[in-house]
């Protein structure tokens, strides 16, 4: 084990953190502010993927279809809030998953009517290809730091929204107490369709990044809403920071675990257990990480409550 | 005086209506595959083939018409069961066949077979089926699960590559598999990662696997975790490094997604689009006129499965009654398989050969297609076989 790939592993943890991010960000917007458990945000991450894939072939050029993508999944976010949720704020959390999971059936049968059933092929332009030498002997893929850098600048757009705007003081005073909040005459219901369209915007950002890597296909979503839950229940629900620290962590804890967990155990018990033993732990390292903060801190590391 | 009448009335018409009747018997086959979820591309692909052997059979098989009733196992072993209880019971079927999973295979077997009807399995090769649980009843059109494996492990081994790294996901499908590679690859396994099933980010794995700078490496990642695989593997500039070895993982159900990540990828299977056999070669042509996309091995094996059906039907002229002359016509398979000549087992598996593909550049639509570069493994028969007591 070499210091150069400790540091490489380092950088995959961190790249495959930003991208649970994405997704993060949305959700615990949307479970924070309004406290509606939307297990559908996987579908919206999936939209996003689709679009851009179906626009990018359509405009011929990658940044018109991105944006469209993007605009698209902010529309069909809101229309999903309009349409469907709307109904579900004082309905108990059960309720929620269920029509929310309805969703996600809906939506994956939807994508399998236009499309069809098998994965989409989902182009890159030519500069984003290819791969850059970090160090001798190694190559990174150029897609992936690209992944890192739209990562880290949402998150910095953000931040600067939540505390420095008007709309993101909204969004925080009704993350606290949104009964005050609408008491002092804040149009609440214009305000949720508005976060949650911003979060369905994250997630089909997360899936437009996700697909020329990823599959992109009906039920694509589903394979790492796990992730985004374990991340914002160790970020602290509602909070973006908690977030950003928790998909960070997570990415890092499970790039690492995955990497060196088995190499590790087998200098200290027998190399056929640890052939065993390693895979197994290694997947559930971030659901144990996930348990010792609850066990820590019940509320998150960041929460807004 | 009208009684008699009325009754002579009614005698008559059911005098002339039984033998009509029995004119139009219809042979019903129940076809279980998976047509929701993300493998409902691989049921796709199945149900269009058979439907492609219905209107080469011109729905008839034998003189008699043939209706094929298809079920959606949604990848479940209870709801394949529960399928083909109710093919059986309230649809009547004389046959059963299809079914992509090993699991659902295991559970629907017995029911099949204990009503006393035939099995023909389009996909699945569980290993006991082919061991010491084999059944005269059933039939395999497709393969034993390790039979790929280990037809690239003896290419791997007869090429001298000398070390290997082994990587497949972590349940026993990918177990299974890596123990068929070993059976016959005898070089030096540099690692054997095993994966979370259904993991979508492989990047932490390929920069070990790079850190270890391997001749070649092994991998069995079958559908979407494939395309995220490949793809991976290619941008991190390994494709033109490491060559990339693997089987059922790139084929023509995940090409199009992959594209140009795919050439230069090998893989082994008993069949492949441009195998030069006649029934295959009008199999495939039929096929892309009729659908418009290239087949896979997924549907060229159902395809097959239908033909192997309509060979036994046809030798005992329809008498579906006389399940042992059934089961021995079906033995001959005796038809133009569109994998050539080939004849079953002890065990009721084919004994057949398999190639060596490659991903090429190609002029079709997604500019790649799956080309064959040598008989990896002749006449193979399956590791399992000894194990079954069925002599004949």
């Amino acid at each position: 084990m070499t210091w150069g790939l400790v540091f490489e592993q380092l950088l995959n943890g961190l790249q495959y953190g930003v991208m649970l991010f994405l997704m993060a960000a949305g959700l615990t917007l949307v479970l924070g502010i309004m406290n509606m458990v939307n297990l559908a945000h996987g579908s919206l991450y999936m939209v996003g993927a689709y679009l851009a894939v179906a626009l990018t072939g359509w405009t011929g050029s990658y940044f018109a279809g991105v944006a469209l993508a993007l605009l698209g999944t902010l529309l069909v976010g809101m229309a999903m809030e309009v349409v469907a949720l709307r109904t579900l704020y004082h309905r108990d959390h059960l309720d929620q998953v269920l029509a929310t999971f309805g969703l996600i059936l809906f939506f994956n049968e939807l994508v399998s009517m236009i499309w069809g059933r098998g994965a989409q092929y989902a182009a890159l332009p030519a500069w984003l290809q290819g791969h850059i030498e970090l160090f001798t002997g190694s190559r990174y893929p150029v897609y992936r730091i690209a992944i890192l850098v739209v990562g880290l600048t949402t998150a910095i757009v953000l931040w600067y929204v939540v505390t420095r705007t008007r709309l993101g003081m909204l969004v925080r005073a009704g993350a606290s107490n949104r009964t005050m909040v609408a008491a002092l005459g804040v149009n609440i219901k214009l305000l949720y369709t508005v976060v949650f369209g911003l979060g369905a915007a994250l997630a089909g950002l997360a899936g437009l990044m996700a697909g020329p890597i990823y599959a992109v296909q009906p039920g694509m979503g589903e394979l790492i809403l796990i992730q985004v839950f374990v991340v914002i229940v160790i970020g602290g629900i509602g909070s973006v920071r908690g977030a950003l620290v928790g998909a960070i962590v997570v990415g890092v804890v499970d790039t690492l675990g995955r990497a060196f967990l088995k190499p590790l155990l087998a200098s200290v018990i027998s190399p056929p257990a640890a052939e065993a033993a390693g895979p197994a732990l290694a997947s559930m390292l971030i659901y144990l990480l996930m348990a010792v903060v609850l066990a820590v801190r019940p509320a998150g590391l960041f929460s807004s409550r | 005086m009208i009684k008699p009448i009325l009754a002579g009335v009614l005698a008559a018409s059911v005098a002339i209506t039984l033998p009509a009747a029995a004119q139009q018997q219809k042979i019903k086959i129940g076809f279980i595959t998976t047509l929701s979820g993300p493998p409902a591309i691989i049921g796709k692909h199945m149900k269009d083939s058979v439907d492609l052997a219905l209107d080469h059979l011109g729905h008839k098989m034998g003189g008699h018409a043939v209706e094929v009733i298809y079920g959606d196992d949604q990848f479940k072993p209870e709801v394949g069961v529960q399928l083909a209880e109710e093919m059986l019971k309230k649809n009547q079927v004389d046959f059963m066949a299809g079914i992509i999973w090993s699991n659902v295979m295991m559970a629907v077997v017995p029911v099949v077979t204990g009503a006393g009807h035939i099995m023909v399995g389009a996909n699945a090769g569980a290993s006991p089926l082919a061991g010491s649980q084999c059944n005269e009843l059933y039939f395999s059109a497709s393969w034993n699960n390790d039979q790929s494996p280990e037809a690239l492990g003896k290419y791997l081994n007869d090429k001298g590559i000398g070390e290997l790294y082994v990587m497949a996901p972590n349940y026993q499908a990918g177990k299974d598999m890596v123990a068929g590679l070993k059976r016959y690859y005898k070089g030096k396994i540099v690692d054997e990662v095993y994966t979370k099933f259904q993991q979508t980010d492989y990047q932490a794995e390929i920069s070990q696997l790079r850190a270890k700078n391997p001749k070649a490496v092994f991998v069995f990642y079958p559908g979407g975790m494939g395309i995220q695989f490949v793809k991976q593997y290619v941008q991190a500039g390994l494709r033109d490094q490491i060559p990339l070895y693997s089987v059922f993982t790139v084929d023509e159900t995940t090409l199009p997604a992959l594209r140009e990540a795919a050439i230069g990828q090998y893989e082994a299977r008993f069949w492949s689009p441009d195998l030069d056999i006649p029934a295959s070669k009008k199999y495939v042509a039929d096929f892309e006129k009729k659908y418009g996309y290239i087949p896979s091995y997924y549907g060229a094996q159902s395809y097959d499965a239908i033909m192997l059906i309509d060979s036994a039907v046809r030798a005992t002229k329809g008498n579906l009654k006389d399940t042992k002359a059934l089961v021995a016509a079906m033995r001959k398979a005796n038809y133009d398989s569109i994998r050539g000549k080939f004849q079953f087992n002890n065990n009721q598996h084919p004994i057949q050969d398999f190639y060596l593909l490659q991903a090429v550049k190609a002029s079709n639509k997604d500019g790649v297609a799956m080309k064959i570069v040598q008989k990896a493994f002749e006449k193979h028969q399956d590791a399992y076989h000894q194990d079954c007591k069925m002599k004949w």
